[in-house]
């Protein structure tokens, strides 16, 4: 605690605030807004109702009009202050609008209307979370089983991505054989190619296989990333030869070399990696739109993509959906933000 | 435990050769010590036995059996690296112990053969500890345990002090003479420090651009020298060194003058030589006795000897031990002379040449 009050109270002397220390907290303060600001504001946006969302003035909070049950009327009615004739303010529930002028009822007495010209009324707000935002698409589109599919498609697709690469990154980095350079040269040269430029051959290939419309259409064309071989085969280098052959040396395998020596030393870019390719995996969105074409093996971005129509776009589930989404990398992103620090400066990647 | 037999070993890179053909054999339980200037190749000649190298030529026989082409890993040998190369992410135990995981050994023996070793090393209080967290010097027994744990044919060091602090690493090389002692296996040992060659071996091969230069025991390299390399590298400080010649007659000239008792013998008539003579074995005389007249650059003290760095006529350079403390100054002039038994002749070649000694008249 005593550390967090420090870093938040930091200045460059002791004594009166020095004018760096306002420029550098002004500075911080403008940063916080601009990268916190759309976040925080699509989270709680994610909370408000249809109605709230199309408001303008848009507000920050969730809010919505408060409405009040009436005797005798079988709808709720919107709630508003009315300032009247006498100087007081009383809160009138509105009837019908008619042109400008609104037909108000008193909650506590609904016998008697009273009308009231629009522009004299003030709508009572309060803060009101929609969490039908949430419930409905999760219950009713079956958001669960693409949160499913999503999480499948990553979780395998990391993991397969996380062995392949070390593997071709270990052979590139351990082993001197011919065409050893030119095997890297390609490794590099794929870097370049951008899947939209292979996004038909490889439908193709996929097609072929008979693998539309299966998860692992999605998982298998790119497991073998060329960033992952070049990034881990970086950090092998590092690892200093005496350890590989003091291994030799000490009758081990290859194999054992590799899992028990090169994998747990390399563990910071593995950590790199697996955060790279969980990011990658969890936001690609064009690939699995092209082979994915059956709802029920949809993954979450396509999903969302459902939400925005033709004619009209259902914003508030798209909101809260995207909350939804962008929750677990968040997440994976807090616990393992150290290792990316750490792995990026050791790696040499920027 | 096993002998060993280098039979004209060639190791190539691109065009530069860096072993030239060696031949060497290492007996059972013997402990020999690489030793040479840097970039001589003895490193390369380690690792060319251990199996982290492949020959260009030539081969490598253990106990007879012929394993040039066998992988590192299944020669049966322990190397401890100058780098020590702990697994920096497994326990002192662990790192002790996965040789003998990988051989297949069961768990219990693995225990036993792991505290025993730990035991001998003063490491017991360590095995639960990453490599990182001890001193250099536990670094160093760690990496000395891990190849003992294993029981191999032939120890391999290459440098293992050179990363140690001067104290510890006259403590450790005691250490290490107790434990072949104790152990008693066949060990190679690369240094370039000849204090360490001379105190551990049994044997020593002086190793110069990529070839040997001499195989032998230290007191014969360091007593007769087979070559002006030899000569030079073994012993501190080094061998002086002067430029001498050969009358007609087969008399040792120095400075134009002849070194009364000297004669390498009329082969060597009219040709330019080189005499050798290590600092202890040049001594205070009398004036009429000298072989050379020499003024004191600097004296070093060191309390239980002396020495003196002099220089004489025609570019003489003279390094003087002396026992004791000696009262003598820069500047001073002094006459010395050669001990000449213990004189060393070489020709042009740099090969040693038998001396001809006139025999002494009775003092």
């Amino acid at each position: 605690m005593t550390g967090i009050a420090r870093l938040f109270t930091a200045r460059r002397g002791v004594g009166r605030l020095h004018w760096t220390d306002w420029v550098s907290y002004a500075f911080l303060a403008v940063a916080v807004v601009l990268m916190f600001g759309p976040v925080l504001w699509l989270v709680l946006s994610s909370f408000k109702t249809p109605a709230a969302l199309l408001e303008f003035p848009p507000t920050l909070a969730p809010v919505a009009q408060k409405e009040v049950r009436v005797e005798g009327y079988p709808q709720p009615l919107p709630l508003f202050s009315v300032p009247m004739e006498d100087g007081t303010v009383r809160q009138l529930a509105q009837v019908r609008r008619v042109g400008i002028i609104a037909q108000m009822v008193d909650p506590a007495s609904p016998a008697a209307t009273v009308r009231v010209p629009v522009d004299k009324r003030t709508p009572v707000r309060e803060v009101a979370f929609a969490f039908e935002n949430y419930i409905e698409p999760l219950a009713k589109f079956d958001f669960l089983r693409f949160l499913g599919n999503s999480l499948f498609v990553t979780v395998v697709a990391t993991l397969i991505t996380l062995v392949i690469n070390s593997m071709a990154a270990y052979a590139l980095s351990v082993y001197e054989f011919k065409g050893k350079s030119l095997a890297m040269l390609g490794v590099i040269g794929t870097l370049m190619i951008p899947i939209t430029i292979i996004l038909v051959p490889v439908y193709l290939v996929v097609t072929e296989m008979g693998l539309v419309n299966s998860l692992w259409a999605v998982i298998l064309p790119g497991a073998a990333t060329p960033t992952g071989v070049f990034l881990l085969r970086q950090y092998m280098l590092t690892i200093p030869r005496d350890l590989i052959e003091a291994a030799r040396m000490d009758k081990a395998s290859e194999w054992r070399i590799y899992a028990r020596i090169v994998m747990p030393l390399s563990l910071p870019a593995l950590a790199v990696l697996a955060i790279f390719s969980i990011m990658w995996r969890w936001n690609d969105f064009l690939w699995p739109l092209a082979v994915l074409t059956k709802s029920e093996v949809h993954t979450l971005q396509i999903a969302l993509n459902a939400f925005q129509g033709e004619l009209q776009t259902q914003w508030h589930y798209l909101l809260a959906m995207t909350v939804v989404t962008l929750a677990p990398v968040a997440i994976v992103f807090a616990f393992l933000q150290r290792f990316i620090t750490t792995g990026i400066a050791n790696t040499g990647m920027k | 435990m096993a002998g060993l037999e280098l039979r004209a070993i060639r190791k190539d890179y691109g065009p530069v050769a860096v072993l030239k053909g060696v031949d060497l054999s290492i007996a059972d339980g013997e402990f020999v010590v690489f030793v040479g200037p840097s970039g001589c190749g003895k490193s390369t000649l380690l690792r060319v036995i251990a199996g982290l190298e492949t020959v260009t030529g030539g081969a490598v026989t253990i106990d007879g059996q012929d394993v040039t082409r066998v992988p590192a890993s299944d020669r049966g040998l322990a190397m401890v690296f100058q780098s020590y190369a702990l697994y920096p992410h497994m326990s002192v135990y662990d790192n002790m112990a996965f040789a003998l995981e990988n051989m297949g050994v069961a768990k219990p023996e693995i225990d036993a053969r792991v505290r025993r070793a730990a035991a001998m090393l003063r490491l017991t209080d360590y095995l639960a500890r990453k490599p990182g967290a001890l001193s250099g010097g536990q670094r160093q027994r760690v990496a000395i345990g891990r190849a003992i744990v294993r029981d191999p044919k032939i120890f391999l060091f290459d440098e293992p002090l050179s990363n140690l602090d001067a104290e510890l690493r006259v403590a450790t090389r005691k250490e290490l003479a107790a434990l072949h002692a104790e152990i008693g296996g066949t060990m190679i040992y690369v240094t370039h420090d000849q204090v360490e060659a001379m105190t551990l071996a049994d044997r020593i091969v002086v190793l110069n651009g990529g070839r040997i230069e001499q195989v032998g025991r230290p007191l014969d390299l360091y007593n007769e020298p087979a070559n002006l390399f030899v000569a030079g590298f073994i012993g501190s400080p080094r061998m002086n060194l002067l430029p001498a010649g050969v009358d007609a007659v087969g008399a040792l000239t120095l400075a134009g003058r002849a070194l009364a008792g000297v004669t390498p013998g009329a082969q060597l008539a009219g040709e330019a030589v080189t005499l050798g003579v290590r600092p202890e074995h040049v001594g205070l005389c009398a004036a009429p006795e000298a072989d050379a007249t020499v003024a004191v650059d600097l004296v070093e003290q060191l309390g239980g000897e002396t020495f003196l760095y002099a220089s004489g006529q025609a570019d003489l350079k003279l390094t003087i031990r002396l026992d004791g403390q000696v009262g003598v100054g820069r500047g001073d002039i002094l006459p010395v002379r050669f001990d000449r038994a213990r004189l060393h002749v070489f020709d042009a070649a740099g090969r040693a040449r038998p001396l001809g000694l006139a025999p002494r008249s009775p003092a």
